[in-house]
């Protein structure tokens, strides 16, 4: 029979960090996740992006679904506002079906922004690339609708999986549109 | 409103650390205030920002945002990250002795 010496391990030490003790903005970090294609959709999470940027705090952009457009090459200048199925639009959804009604509807939006000096999607991807936002297209969405990088805006850092997305995400404030 | 020391001299400011009155303001502040929010000493490049900053909102009665300074100033985007990469939209602003700026761009 063997006696078994037992051995004391010290405790770990827990490292107490004081939360009040970080600046307001430093080490924030918000994440967009942009999963509509409409011009009125595109904009508040390239808008807010853009604001948390300026402000300091590092951000984010993760585009899927149908807010691959956002960044498509081809459809990046041609978004559009949807008149059928918008009831922001206080319109009869048949009248907002008529031949016209879309482009018409997008046109006027397109020309409040330029009065108002923002800048159109594709400027706004620009500032946000120029401004150190990362950029990422998500793999599943480019694979259905059979997109490859070459598709792509300029601007976008990667195209990466859902999980590779949680793996950057870790610790931010994650805001879905 | 409280007061700070800034080179010496006391001014305003309010909770999030703009000057109350931008007449308060001088060179001397502006260093003062951008050792004190992380901007660290101010280059010639600053100095170019600074001075479109401060004409721009003499003439437009508002401090301008982030986007006009890049595009009106001669400072690129990219420029003014590096500048004030704690947060130019602010920081260029406050610096300057400027309210904070109400534009979102």
């Amino acid at each position: 029979m063997t006696t078994t010496e037992l051995v004391e391990t010290p405790a770990p030490a827990i490292e107490v960090t004081s939360a009040t003790a970080v600046e307001p903005e430093k080490d924030r970090h918000v994440c967009i996740i942009c999963s509509k294609g409409t011009l009125d959709m595109a904009y508040p999470g390239l808008i807010m992006a853009n604001a948390a940027r300026m402000s300091g705090i590092k951000a984010t952009l993760f585009f899927t679904f149908w807010g691959l457009d956002i960044i498509t090459e081809k459809t990046v200048d041609e978004l559009h506002v949807p008149t059928v199925g918008n009831p922001s639009m206080h319109i009869p959804t048949m009248v907002g079906g008529l031949p016209g009604m879309e482009s018409m509807a997008t046109r006027m939006m397109k020309k409040q922004m330029e009065d108002l000096d923002i800048p159109d999607v594709r400027e706004l991807v620009e500032i946000l690339h120029d401004s150190g936002a990362e950029i990422y297209a998500c793999r599943m969405a480019m694979d259905m609708f059979k997109r490859t990088e070459d598709d792509l805006v300029d601007q976008v850092d990667e195209v990466i999986t859902a999980m590779d997305f949680y793996d950057k995400a870790a610790g931010s404030e994650v805001i879905f549109i | 409103m409280t007061t700070a020391v800034f080179a010496g001299v006391d001014v305003e400011v309010n909770e999030e650390g703009f000057l109350v009155n931008s007449d308060e303001w001088t060179a001397d502040v502006a260093e003062a205030i951008a050792a004190d929010s992380g901007v660290g000493p101010l280059t010639e490049l600053h100095w170019k920002v600074i001075t479109f900053c401060r004409e721009d909102a003499a003439r437009e009665g508002t401090a301008p945002g982030l986007r006009r300074i890049s595009k009106l100033s001669g400072v690129g985007m990219k420029d003014l990250y590096a500048l004030f990469p704690k947060g130019p939209g602010k920081l260029a602003a406050m610096v300057s002795g400027l309210p904070k700026p109400q534009s979102c761009i």
